[in-house]
Protein backbone atom coordinates (compact mmCIF):
# COMPACT_ATOMS: atom_id res chain seq x y z
CA UNK A 1 0.00 0.00 0.00
CA UNK A 2 1.26 3.57 -1.25
CA UNK A 3 1.01 5.90 2.02
CA UNK A 4 2.56 8.60 0.21
CA UNK A 5 1.54 9.47 -3.39
CA UNK A 6 3.25 12.67 -5.28
CA UNK A 7 1.83 13.42 -8.76
CA UNK A 8 3.23 15.96 -10.90
CA UNK A 9 4.35 18.23 -7.47
CA UNK A 10 5.23 21.32 -9.25
CA UNK A 11 6.65 24.82 -7.31
CA UNK A 12 7.99 27.70 -8.82
CA UNK A 13 8.83 31.37 -7.06
CA UNK A 14 8.88 34.87 -8.81
CA UNK A 15 12.42 36.19 -7.74
CA UNK A 16 14.12 39.44 -8.30
CA UNK A 17 12.27 42.95 -7.21
CA UNK A 18 11.38 45.01 -10.29
CA UNK A 19 11.91 42.39 -13.13
CA UNK A 20 10.60 39.07 -12.23
CA UNK A 21 11.41 35.80 -13.24
CA UNK A 22 10.44 32.54 -12.46
CA UNK A 23 12.43 30.03 -10.75
CA UNK A 24 11.98 26.61 -10.90
CA UNK A 25 12.29 24.63 -7.48
CA UNK A 26 10.64 21.30 -8.53
CA UNK A 27 9.53 20.01 -11.88
CA UNK A 28 6.85 18.16 -11.93
CA UNK A 29 7.48 15.15 -9.31
CA UNK A 30 5.77 11.87 -9.20
CA UNK A 31 6.63 9.67 -6.54
CA UNK A 32 5.30 6.92 -4.10
CA UNK A 33 6.27 5.53 -0.84
CA UNK A 34 5.40 2.02 0.27
CA UNK A 35 3.61 1.90 3.99
CA UNK A 36 6.70 0.77 6.22
CA UNK A 37 9.20 1.62 4.20
CA UNK A 38 12.15 3.87 4.76
CA UNK A 39 12.76 5.75 1.97
CA UNK A 40 15.44 7.72 1.01
CA UNK A 41 15.39 11.58 -0.77
CA UNK A 42 19.00 11.85 -2.09
CA UNK A 43 20.46 14.81 -3.92
CA UNK A 44 22.72 17.30 -3.90
CA UNK A 45 22.11 20.82 -2.08
CA UNK A 46 19.76 22.81 -3.72
CA UNK A 47 18.00 19.81 -5.52
CA UNK A 48 14.99 20.06 -4.30
CA UNK A 49 14.52 18.34 -1.23
CA UNK A 50 13.82 20.21 1.42
CA UNK A 51 11.38 22.16 -0.84
CA UNK A 52 9.83 18.89 -1.05
CA UNK A 53 8.94 18.29 2.03
CA UNK A 54 8.05 21.71 2.76
CA UNK A 55 5.08 21.33 0.41
CA UNK A 56 4.01 17.86 2.14
CA UNK A 57 4.02 19.59 5.19
CA UNK A 58 1.46 22.13 3.96
CA UNK A 59 4.60 24.77 4.83
CA UNK A 60 4.53 26.09 1.21
CA UNK A 61 1.64 25.42 -1.65
CA UNK A 62 2.41 23.74 -4.56
CA UNK A 63 2.04 25.56 -8.10
CA UNK A 64 1.09 22.29 -9.56
CA UNK A 65 0.17 18.59 -9.42
CA UNK A 66 -0.54 16.96 -5.80
CA UNK A 67 0.14 14.76 -3.32
CA UNK A 68 -1.77 12.56 -1.11
CA UNK A 69 -0.27 10.90 2.15
CA UNK A 70 -2.66 7.92 3.28
CA UNK A 71 -5.02 8.52 1.07
CA UNK A 72 -5.85 12.49 1.90
CA UNK A 73 -5.18 15.20 0.13
CA UNK A 74 -1.95 16.91 1.93
CA UNK A 75 -4.17 20.00 2.91
CA UNK A 76 -6.56 17.72 4.90
CA UNK A 77 -6.81 18.58 8.99
CA UNK A 78 -6.64 14.69 9.77
CA UNK A 79 -3.01 14.27 7.46
CA UNK A 80 -1.18 16.16 10.02
CA UNK A 81 -2.17 14.04 13.05
CA UNK A 82 -0.42 11.33 11.04
CA UNK A 83 2.90 12.76 10.49
CA UNK A 84 5.83 13.43 12.21
CA UNK A 85 8.43 16.06 10.86
CA UNK A 86 11.90 16.97 11.78
CA UNK A 87 13.12 20.29 9.29
CA UNK A 88 16.70 20.64 8.42
CA UNK A 89 18.81 21.93 11.43
CA UNK A 90 16.18 22.17 13.64
CA UNK A 91 15.94 25.68 16.21
CA UNK A 92 13.60 24.84 18.79
CA UNK A 93 12.39 26.99 21.56
CA UNK A 94 15.27 27.75 23.50
CA UNK A 95 14.15 28.93 26.89
CA UNK A 96 12.07 25.59 27.31
CA UNK A 97 13.81 22.62 28.69
CA UNK A 98 13.58 19.21 27.16
CA UNK A 99 10.60 18.10 28.81
CA UNK A 100 8.98 21.77 28.32
CA UNK A 101 8.88 21.42 24.62
CA UNK A 102 7.92 17.83 24.50
CA UNK A 103 4.77 19.01 26.01
CA UNK A 104 4.26 21.76 24.21
CA UNK A 105 4.27 19.72 21.23
CA UNK A 106 2.05 16.65 22.78
CA UNK A 107 -0.16 19.44 23.59
CA UNK A 108 -0.55 20.81 19.89
CA UNK A 109 -0.52 17.11 18.23
CA UNK A 110 -3.59 16.56 20.24
CA UNK A 111 -2.29 14.06 22.89
CA UNK A 112 -4.60 13.68 25.64
CA UNK A 113 -3.92 15.26 29.03
CA UNK A 114 -3.24 12.14 30.97
CA UNK A 115 -1.48 10.76 28.66
CA UNK A 116 1.54 13.42 27.97
CA UNK A 117 3.44 13.36 30.85
CA UNK A 118 4.34 9.76 30.87
CA UNK A 119 4.55 10.09 27.02
CA UNK A 120 7.02 12.76 27.63
CA UNK A 121 9.37 10.42 29.94
CA UNK A 122 9.20 7.69 27.92
CA UNK A 123 10.47 9.77 24.90
CA UNK A 124 13.02 11.34 26.59
CA UNK A 125 14.29 7.87 27.71
CA UNK A 126 14.07 6.76 24.20
CA UNK A 127 15.98 9.45 22.75
CA UNK A 128 18.66 9.65 25.91
CA UNK A 129 17.77 12.69 27.08
CA UNK A 130 16.08 11.51 30.34
CA UNK A 131 19.33 13.32 32.46
CA UNK A 132 18.92 16.82 30.76
CA UNK A 133 14.68 16.71 30.74
CA UNK A 134 14.96 19.41 32.84
CA UNK A 135 17.73 21.61 30.91
CA UNK A 136 16.91 24.55 29.28
CA UNK A 137 17.86 24.22 25.27
CA UNK A 138 19.68 26.54 24.59
CA UNK A 139 22.34 24.44 26.54
CA UNK A 140 22.21 22.05 24.25
CA UNK A 141 24.64 20.75 21.93
CA UNK A 142 23.91 20.10 18.57
CA UNK A 143 23.88 16.11 18.66
CA UNK A 144 21.26 16.64 21.81
CA UNK A 145 19.34 19.21 19.44
CA UNK A 146 18.55 16.51 16.98
CA UNK A 147 18.00 13.59 19.44
CA UNK A 148 14.76 16.47 20.85
CA UNK A 149 13.92 17.17 17.39
CA UNK A 150 13.48 13.49 16.63
CA UNK A 151 11.76 12.93 19.68
CA UNK A 152 9.26 16.38 19.39
CA UNK A 153 8.58 14.09 15.78
CA UNK A 154 7.25 11.17 17.09
CA UNK A 155 6.21 12.17 20.63
CA UNK A 156 2.48 11.78 19.15
CA UNK A 157 3.34 7.88 17.95
CA UNK A 158 2.96 9.53 13.87
CA UNK A 159 2.34 6.67 11.09
CA UNK A 160 4.82 8.18 8.49
CA UNK A 161 8.23 10.22 9.88
CA UNK A 162 9.34 13.33 7.61
CA UNK A 163 12.89 13.89 8.35
CA UNK A 164 14.98 16.03 6.25
CA UNK A 165 18.84 16.06 6.56
CA UNK A 166 18.20 13.93 10.18
CA UNK A 167 22.35 13.53 10.24
CA UNK A 168 23.93 17.05 9.20
CA UNK A 169 26.02 18.85 11.03
CA UNK A 170 26.51 15.76 13.30
CA UNK A 171 29.70 13.44 14.65
CA UNK A 172 30.12 9.94 13.83
CA UNK A 173 28.55 9.06 17.13
CA UNK A 174 25.26 11.51 16.72
CA UNK A 175 25.19 9.86 13.04
CA UNK A 176 24.91 6.76 14.57
CA UNK A 177 22.70 7.56 17.13
CA UNK A 178 19.91 9.13 14.94
CA UNK A 179 20.59 6.25 12.40
CA UNK A 180 19.65 3.48 15.21
CA UNK A 181 16.56 5.73 16.11
CA UNK A 182 15.26 5.34 12.44
CA UNK A 183 16.24 1.75 12.36
CA UNK A 184 14.11 0.95 15.71
CA UNK A 185 11.05 3.29 14.05
CA UNK A 186 11.65 1.17 10.92
CA UNK A 187 11.22 -2.04 13.33
CA UNK A 188 8.13 -0.60 14.67
CA UNK A 189 6.35 -0.46 11.20
CA UNK A 190 6.91 3.23 10.74
CA UNK A 191 7.08 4.98 7.19
CA UNK A 192 9.89 7.20 7.55
CA UNK A 193 10.55 9.64 4.63
CA UNK A 194 14.21 11.14 5.29
CA UNK A 195 16.23 13.81 2.90
CA UNK A 196 19.69 13.40 2.54
CA UNK A 197 23.22 13.77 1.44
CA UNK A 198 25.12 11.47 2.61
CA UNK A 199 24.99 8.53 0.99
CA UNK A 200 26.40 6.04 3.30
CA UNK A 201 23.52 6.52 5.80
CA UNK A 202 21.04 6.22 2.87
CA UNK A 203 22.68 3.11 1.34
CA UNK A 204 22.80 1.68 4.80
CA UNK A 205 18.74 2.21 5.96
CA UNK A 206 17.05 2.59 3.11
CA UNK A 207 14.55 0.06 1.33
CA UNK A 208 14.17 2.51 -1.74
CA UNK A 209 15.88 5.88 -2.76
CA UNK A 210 15.08 8.61 -5.15
CA UNK A 211 17.35 10.47 -6.61
CA UNK A 212 16.85 14.38 -7.65
CA UNK A 213 18.84 17.06 -9.02
CA UNK A 214 17.86 20.44 -10.02
CA UNK A 215 13.89 19.95 -8.98
CA UNK A 216 14.22 16.43 -11.44
CA UNK A 217 13.79 13.01 -10.11
CA UNK A 218 16.73 11.40 -11.80
CA UNK A 219 16.05 7.67 -10.63
CA UNK A 220 13.92 5.91 -7.93
CA UNK A 221 14.17 2.36 -7.13
CA UNK A 222 15.36 -0.57 -4.22
CA UNK A 223 19.40 0.33 -3.34
CA UNK A 224 20.17 -3.37 -3.86
CA UNK A 225 18.03 -3.31 -7.55
CA UNK A 226 19.99 -0.03 -8.28
CA UNK A 227 23.41 -1.39 -7.55
CA UNK A 228 23.43 -4.21 -8.95
CA UNK A 229 21.98 -2.66 -11.99
CA UNK A 230 25.27 -1.11 -12.45
CA UNK A 231 27.11 -4.22 -13.60
CA UNK A 232 30.00 -5.90 -12.05
CA UNK A 233 33.31 -4.72 -12.10
CA UNK A 234 36.63 -6.09 -11.08
CA UNK A 235 39.90 -4.48 -10.24
CA UNK A 236 42.74 -6.87 -11.11
CA UNK A 237 46.57 -6.02 -10.12
CA UNK A 238 50.04 -7.03 -11.40
CA UNK A 239 53.66 -6.08 -11.02
CA UNK A 240 54.83 -5.25 -14.91
CA UNK A 241 53.82 -2.48 -17.52
CA UNK A 242 54.20 -5.20 -20.42
CA UNK A 243 50.36 -6.06 -20.24
CA UNK A 244 49.03 -2.40 -20.17
CA UNK A 245 48.24 -2.40 -23.53
CA UNK A 246 46.74 -5.30 -24.38
CA UNK A 247 44.26 -4.61 -21.08
CA UNK A 248 43.30 -1.15 -21.72
CA UNK A 249 42.26 -2.55 -25.30
CA UNK A 250 39.46 -4.78 -23.30
CA UNK A 251 38.46 -1.43 -21.82
CA UNK A 252 40.27 -2.27 -18.58
CA UNK A 253 41.20 2.05 -16.83
CA UNK A 254 45.31 1.24 -15.65
CA UNK A 255 46.30 3.07 -13.17
CA UNK A 256 50.50 2.40 -12.49
CA UNK A 257 52.72 3.08 -9.48
CA UNK A 258 55.69 1.83 -8.82
CA UNK A 259 55.61 -1.17 -11.43
CA UNK A 260 52.05 -2.24 -9.87
CA UNK A 261 49.18 -1.84 -12.29
CA UNK A 262 46.01 -1.61 -10.97
CA UNK A 263 42.85 -2.04 -13.67
CA UNK A 264 39.11 -2.09 -13.46
CA UNK A 265 37.03 -3.71 -15.71
CA UNK A 266 34.14 -5.37 -16.42
CA UNK A 267 33.79 -8.98 -15.46
CA UNK A 268 33.06 -10.58 -18.40
CA UNK A 269 36.66 -9.74 -20.06
CA UNK A 270 38.07 -10.64 -16.59
CA UNK A 271 39.63 -13.86 -18.45
CA UNK A 272 40.97 -12.25 -21.13
CA UNK A 273 42.74 -9.62 -19.27
CA UNK A 274 44.28 -12.53 -17.28
CA UNK A 275 45.19 -14.09 -20.26
CA UNK A 276 46.82 -11.12 -21.20
CA UNK A 277 49.06 -10.65 -18.11
CA UNK A 278 50.19 -14.14 -18.37
CA UNK A 279 51.10 -13.91 -22.18
CA UNK A 280 53.42 -11.13 -21.23
CA UNK A 281 54.80 -13.26 -18.60
CA UNK A 282 53.91 -10.23 -15.76
CA UNK A 283 53.39 -11.80 -12.04
CA UNK A 284 49.63 -11.64 -11.37
CA UNK A 285 48.85 -10.27 -8.05
CA UNK A 286 45.30 -9.85 -7.34
CA UNK A 287 41.55 -10.01 -8.49
CA UNK A 288 39.06 -8.65 -6.26
CA UNK A 289 35.46 -8.09 -7.15
CA UNK A 290 34.65 -4.28 -7.04
CA UNK A 291 31.54 -3.23 -4.75
CA UNK A 292 29.24 -0.90 -6.75
CA UNK A 293 28.21 2.20 -3.89
CA UNK A 294 25.13 4.20 -4.03
CA UNK A 295 27.71 7.28 -4.64
CA UNK A 296 28.21 5.58 -7.99
CA UNK A 297 25.03 5.58 -8.82
CA UNK A 298 24.34 9.30 -7.57
CA UNK A 299 27.12 10.71 -9.47
CA UNK A 300 26.03 9.20 -12.39
CA UNK A 301 22.57 9.98 -12.02
CA UNK A 302 23.26 14.01 -11.53
CA UNK A 303 25.56 13.98 -13.77
CA UNK A 304 22.69 12.98 -16.69
CA UNK A 305 21.67 15.74 -18.74
CA UNK A 306 17.93 16.80 -17.60
CA UNK A 307 16.38 15.24 -21.01
CA UNK A 308 17.70 11.38 -20.11
CA UNK A 309 15.82 11.73 -16.76
CA UNK A 310 13.16 8.96 -16.02
CA UNK A 311 10.48 10.27 -14.33
CA UNK A 312 8.76 7.37 -11.97
CA UNK A 313 9.51 4.10 -10.68
CA UNK A 314 12.41 2.38 -11.20
CA UNK A 315 14.45 4.08 -13.36
CA UNK A 316 17.35 1.67 -13.10
CA UNK B 1 -9.58 21.46 20.34
CA UNK B 2 -9.15 24.68 18.52
CA UNK B 3 -9.56 26.86 21.84
CA UNK B 4 -7.12 24.43 23.48
CA UNK B 5 -4.37 24.67 20.77
CA UNK B 6 -4.89 28.20 20.80
CA UNK B 7 -4.13 28.43 24.65
CA UNK B 8 -1.06 26.18 24.61
CA UNK B 9 0.30 28.58 21.88
CA UNK B 10 -0.58 31.51 23.90
CA UNK B 11 0.54 30.08 26.90
CA UNK B 12 4.18 29.44 25.31
CA UNK B 13 4.53 32.72 24.05
CA UNK B 14 3.59 34.06 27.31
CA UNK B 15 5.81 31.76 28.82
CA UNK B 16 8.80 33.18 26.23
CA UNK B 17 8.20 36.79 27.09
CA UNK B 18 8.38 36.16 30.87
CA UNK B 19 11.38 34.01 30.25
CA UNK B 20 13.09 36.94 28.23
CA UNK B 21 15.29 39.27 30.81
CA UNK B 22 14.71 42.34 28.18
CA UNK B 23 11.11 42.67 29.28
CA UNK B 24 12.10 42.89 32.93
CA UNK B 25 14.74 45.72 32.21
CA UNK B 26 11.72 47.63 30.31
CA UNK B 27 9.19 46.56 33.16
CA UNK B 28 11.96 48.13 36.00
CA UNK B 29 12.11 51.18 33.72
CA UNK B 30 8.43 51.88 33.58
CA UNK B 31 8.47 51.52 37.78
CA UNK B 32 11.67 53.63 37.96
CA UNK B 33 9.91 56.34 36.18
CA UNK B 34 6.84 55.74 38.42
CA UNK B 35 8.77 55.74 41.00
CA UNK B 36 10.71 59.11 40.50
CA UNK B 37 7.32 61.22 39.67
CA UNK B 38 7.40 62.51 43.50
CA UNK B 39 10.22 64.10 42.99
CA UNK B 40 9.25 65.96 39.84
CA UNK B 41 6.10 66.68 41.75
CA UNK B 42 8.39 68.76 44.10
CA UNK B 43 9.13 71.17 41.52
CA UNK B 44 5.50 72.73 41.46
CA UNK B 45 4.17 72.96 44.66
CA UNK B 46 0.53 71.71 44.96
CA UNK B 47 0.94 69.96 41.21
CA UNK B 48 2.17 66.80 42.80
CA UNK B 49 -0.36 64.53 42.28
CA UNK B 50 -1.15 65.86 38.72
CA UNK B 51 2.18 65.02 37.92
CA UNK B 52 2.64 62.19 39.49
CA UNK B 53 -0.62 60.89 37.49
CA UNK B 54 0.74 62.27 33.92
CA UNK B 55 4.40 61.26 34.20
CA UNK B 56 2.98 57.55 35.85
CA UNK B 57 0.31 56.90 33.28
CA UNK B 58 2.44 58.01 30.52
CA UNK B 59 5.12 55.43 32.12
CA UNK B 60 2.87 52.79 31.56
CA UNK B 61 2.07 53.59 28.13
CA UNK B 62 4.99 54.03 26.76
CA UNK B 63 6.77 50.90 27.90
CA UNK B 64 3.85 49.01 27.40
CA UNK B 65 3.69 50.26 23.74
CA UNK B 66 7.71 49.84 23.67
CA UNK B 67 7.24 46.03 25.03
CA UNK B 68 4.38 44.95 22.39
CA UNK B 69 5.80 46.00 19.39
CA UNK B 70 9.26 44.81 20.53
CA UNK B 71 7.99 41.37 21.20
CA UNK B 72 5.19 41.70 18.59
CA UNK B 73 7.95 42.31 15.87
CA UNK B 74 9.19 38.69 16.28
CA UNK B 75 6.37 36.95 17.05
CA UNK B 76 5.71 35.51 13.29
CA UNK B 77 9.00 36.32 11.64
CA UNK B 78 10.88 35.01 14.06
CA UNK B 79 9.26 32.16 14.50
CA UNK B 80 9.69 31.98 10.19
CA UNK B 81 13.51 32.71 10.51
CA UNK B 82 14.80 30.27 13.13
CA UNK B 83 12.04 27.40 11.65
CA UNK B 84 10.21 26.86 15.03
CA UNK B 85 7.24 27.86 13.21
CA UNK B 86 7.30 24.51 10.57
CA UNK B 87 7.33 22.12 14.31
CA UNK B 88 4.61 23.70 15.07
CA UNK B 89 2.46 24.27 11.72
CA UNK B 90 3.48 20.39 10.32
CA UNK B 91 1.06 19.75 13.44
CA UNK B 92 -2.64 19.75 13.28
CA UNK B 93 -2.91 23.57 14.09
CA UNK B 94 -4.38 26.06 11.71
CA UNK B 95 -2.73 28.81 10.30
CA UNK B 96 -4.92 31.24 11.94
CA UNK B 97 -5.19 29.41 15.36
CA UNK B 98 -1.15 30.26 15.65
CA UNK B 99 -1.60 33.80 14.86
CA UNK B 100 -4.65 34.19 17.54
CA UNK B 101 -2.63 32.17 20.35
CA UNK B 102 0.69 34.34 19.11
CA UNK B 103 -1.69 37.62 20.24
CA UNK B 104 -3.49 36.30 23.18
CA UNK B 105 0.25 35.36 24.44
CA UNK B 106 1.76 38.66 23.80
CA UNK B 107 -1.63 40.18 25.24
CA UNK B 108 -1.89 38.35 27.64
CA UNK B 109 1.87 39.41 28.92
CA UNK B 110 0.64 42.91 28.52
CA UNK B 111 -1.89 42.67 30.62
CA UNK B 112 -0.34 41.23 33.60
CA UNK B 113 2.35 43.55 33.07
CA UNK B 114 0.29 46.58 32.94
CA UNK B 115 -1.19 45.52 36.22
CA UNK B 116 2.37 44.94 38.32
CA UNK B 117 3.35 48.69 37.05
CA UNK B 118 -0.54 49.94 37.78
CA UNK B 119 0.77 48.36 41.23
CA UNK B 120 3.43 50.12 41.71
CA UNK B 121 1.81 53.45 40.18
CA UNK B 122 -0.84 53.10 43.34
CA UNK B 123 1.40 52.63 45.77
CA UNK B 124 3.65 55.50 44.81
CA UNK B 125 0.37 57.36 44.76
CA UNK B 126 -0.91 56.70 48.01
CA UNK B 127 2.56 57.42 49.42
CA UNK B 128 2.57 60.45 47.88
CA UNK B 129 -1.48 61.90 48.68
CA UNK B 130 -1.53 59.65 52.07
CA UNK B 131 -4.92 58.75 50.90
CA UNK B 132 -7.14 57.52 48.25
CA UNK B 133 -10.30 59.05 46.92
CA UNK B 134 -13.30 57.74 45.28
CA UNK B 135 -12.53 60.10 42.24
CA UNK B 136 -9.11 58.09 42.31
CA UNK B 137 -11.05 54.98 40.55
CA UNK B 138 -10.79 57.06 37.12
CA UNK B 139 -7.32 56.37 36.89
CA UNK B 140 -8.52 52.92 36.82
CA UNK B 141 -10.26 53.92 33.27
CA UNK B 142 -7.09 55.33 32.63
CA UNK B 143 -5.52 52.56 32.67
CA UNK B 144 -8.52 50.39 30.76
CA UNK B 145 -7.97 52.85 27.98
CA UNK B 146 -4.16 52.04 27.83
CA UNK B 147 -4.70 48.44 27.94
CA UNK B 148 -7.11 48.61 24.53
CA UNK B 149 -4.11 50.80 23.28
CA UNK B 150 -1.94 47.62 23.53
CA UNK B 151 -4.59 45.56 22.28
CA UNK B 152 -4.66 47.83 19.11
CA UNK B 153 -0.83 47.87 18.79
CA UNK B 154 -0.45 44.32 19.52
CA UNK B 155 -2.51 43.31 16.83
CA UNK B 156 -0.79 45.68 14.33
CA UNK B 157 2.29 44.47 14.84
CA UNK B 158 1.54 40.98 14.73
CA UNK B 159 -0.10 42.28 10.99
CA UNK B 160 3.28 43.41 10.06
CA UNK B 161 5.14 40.52 11.15
CA UNK B 162 3.52 38.15 8.80
CA UNK B 163 4.69 40.40 6.17
CA UNK B 164 7.70 42.15 7.06
CA UNK B 165 11.00 41.92 8.57
CA UNK B 166 11.33 42.99 12.27
CA UNK B 167 13.09 46.47 11.48
CA UNK B 168 10.36 47.46 9.39
CA UNK B 169 7.34 46.16 11.12
CA UNK B 170 8.89 48.10 14.51
CA UNK B 171 9.54 51.34 12.14
CA UNK B 172 5.68 50.72 10.45
CA UNK B 173 4.53 49.95 14.14
CA UNK B 174 5.73 52.98 15.91
CA UNK B 175 5.20 55.39 13.35
CA UNK B 176 1.16 54.00 12.81
CA UNK B 177 1.13 54.54 16.98
CA UNK B 178 2.74 58.24 16.76
CA UNK B 179 0.05 59.33 14.08
CA UNK B 180 -2.81 57.51 15.20
CA UNK B 181 -1.70 59.53 18.62
CA UNK B 182 -2.30 62.49 17.03
CA UNK B 183 -5.17 61.24 14.83
CA UNK B 184 -7.60 64.12 15.98
CA UNK B 185 -5.26 66.88 15.29
CA UNK B 186 -4.52 65.14 11.45
CA UNK B 187 -8.64 65.42 11.25
CA UNK B 188 -8.43 69.32 12.19
CA UNK B 189 -5.58 69.46 9.66
CA UNK B 190 -7.24 67.96 7.07
CA UNK B 191 -10.38 70.73 7.78
CA UNK B 192 -8.06 73.45 6.86
CA UNK B 193 -7.52 72.15 3.55
CA UNK B 194 -9.04 71.68 0.40
CA UNK B 195 -9.12 69.54 -2.76
CA UNK B 196 -7.99 65.92 -2.88
CA UNK B 197 -5.16 66.56 0.06
CA UNK B 198 -8.47 67.39 2.28
CA UNK B 199 -9.67 63.77 1.34
CA UNK B 200 -6.45 62.66 1.65
CA UNK B 201 -6.11 63.62 5.44
CA UNK B 202 -9.05 62.80 6.06
CA UNK B 203 -8.85 59.15 5.03
CA UNK B 204 -5.73 58.53 6.79
CA UNK B 205 -7.09 59.80 10.13
CA UNK B 206 -9.87 57.43 9.84
CA UNK B 207 -8.19 54.78 8.75
CA UNK B 208 -5.03 55.19 11.57
CA UNK B 209 -5.52 53.84 15.05
CA UNK B 210 -7.05 56.49 16.78
CA UNK B 211 -5.06 56.55 20.16
CA UNK B 212 -5.77 60.14 20.93
CA UNK B 213 -9.14 58.97 21.68
CA UNK B 214 -8.06 56.42 24.36
CA UNK B 215 -5.75 58.66 26.16
CA UNK B 216 -7.44 60.19 28.93
CA UNK B 217 -4.49 60.94 30.76
CA UNK B 218 -4.78 64.50 31.28
CA UNK B 219 -8.78 64.46 32.23
CA UNK B 220 -8.02 62.15 34.85
CA UNK B 221 -5.05 63.75 36.23
CA UNK B 222 -7.30 66.92 36.76
CA UNK B 223 -10.10 64.54 38.74
CA UNK B 224 -12.02 65.31 35.40
CA UNK B 225 -14.91 61.97 35.07
CA UNK B 226 -14.82 60.10 32.04
CA UNK B 227 -17.88 59.27 30.20
CA UNK B 228 -19.62 55.94 30.03
CA UNK B 229 -20.12 56.61 26.22
CA UNK B 230 -16.52 56.75 25.86
CA UNK B 231 -15.49 53.89 27.89
CA UNK B 232 -18.46 52.12 25.11
CA UNK B 233 -17.02 53.66 22.09
CA UNK B 234 -13.49 52.61 23.06
CA UNK B 235 -13.66 49.39 24.22
CA UNK B 236 -16.19 48.66 20.81
CA UNK B 237 -13.81 50.37 18.64
CA UNK B 238 -10.10 48.80 20.10
CA UNK B 239 -12.06 45.51 19.22
CA UNK B 240 -12.93 46.07 15.87
CA UNK B 241 -9.61 47.52 14.83
CA UNK B 242 -7.78 44.48 16.43
CA UNK B 243 -10.12 41.83 15.56
CA UNK B 244 -9.84 43.88 11.44
CA UNK B 245 -6.25 43.90 12.20
CA UNK B 246 -5.81 39.80 13.59
CA UNK B 247 -8.05 39.62 9.82
CA UNK B 248 -5.61 40.81 7.77
CA UNK B 249 -2.94 39.10 9.59
CA UNK B 250 -4.46 35.63 9.11
CA UNK B 251 -5.02 35.98 5.63
CA UNK B 252 -1.39 37.17 4.84
CA UNK B 253 -0.08 34.36 6.71
CA UNK B 254 -3.04 31.92 5.27
CA UNK B 255 -1.14 32.45 1.50
CA UNK B 256 2.31 32.43 2.61
CA UNK B 257 4.82 30.10 1.68
CA UNK B 258 7.34 29.35 4.51
CA UNK B 259 11.10 29.49 2.40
Amino acid sequence: MNVIEISGLRKSYSVGFFKKTEKVALKGLSLEVREGEVFGYLGPNGAGKTTTLKLLMGLMFPTGGSAKILGLDIDHPRVRTSVGFLPEQPYFYDYLTASELLEYYAQLSGVPAKERSPRVKKMLGRVGLSDVANTQLRKFSKGMLQRAGIAQAIIHDPKIVFLDEPMSGLDPIGRREVRDLIEELHDEGKTIFFSTHILTDAETLCDRVAVLNKGELRGVGVVADLLSSRGATVEIVWRGTSAIASVETLGGKCHVAAEIVRAVLEKSNLDAAIDAVRRAKAELISVTPVQATLEDFFLERIAQPSETTVPAELSI
Amino acid sequence: MTASRIWHISFNTFREAVRDRVLYNLVFFALLMVGSAPLFGQISVGLERIVLVNLGLAAISIFGVVIAIFIGIGLVSKEIERKTLYTVLSRPVRRWEFILGKYFGLAGTLAVNTFFMAVGFFAVLVFVTKSLAASDAQLLIAIYFIILQFLVITAITLLFSTFSSPLLSALFAFGLFLIGSFADDLRGLARMVEGPQHSLLMGLSYIVPNFGAMNVVSQVAHQQSVPATLILHNTLYAFLYAAAALSAATLIFENRNLK
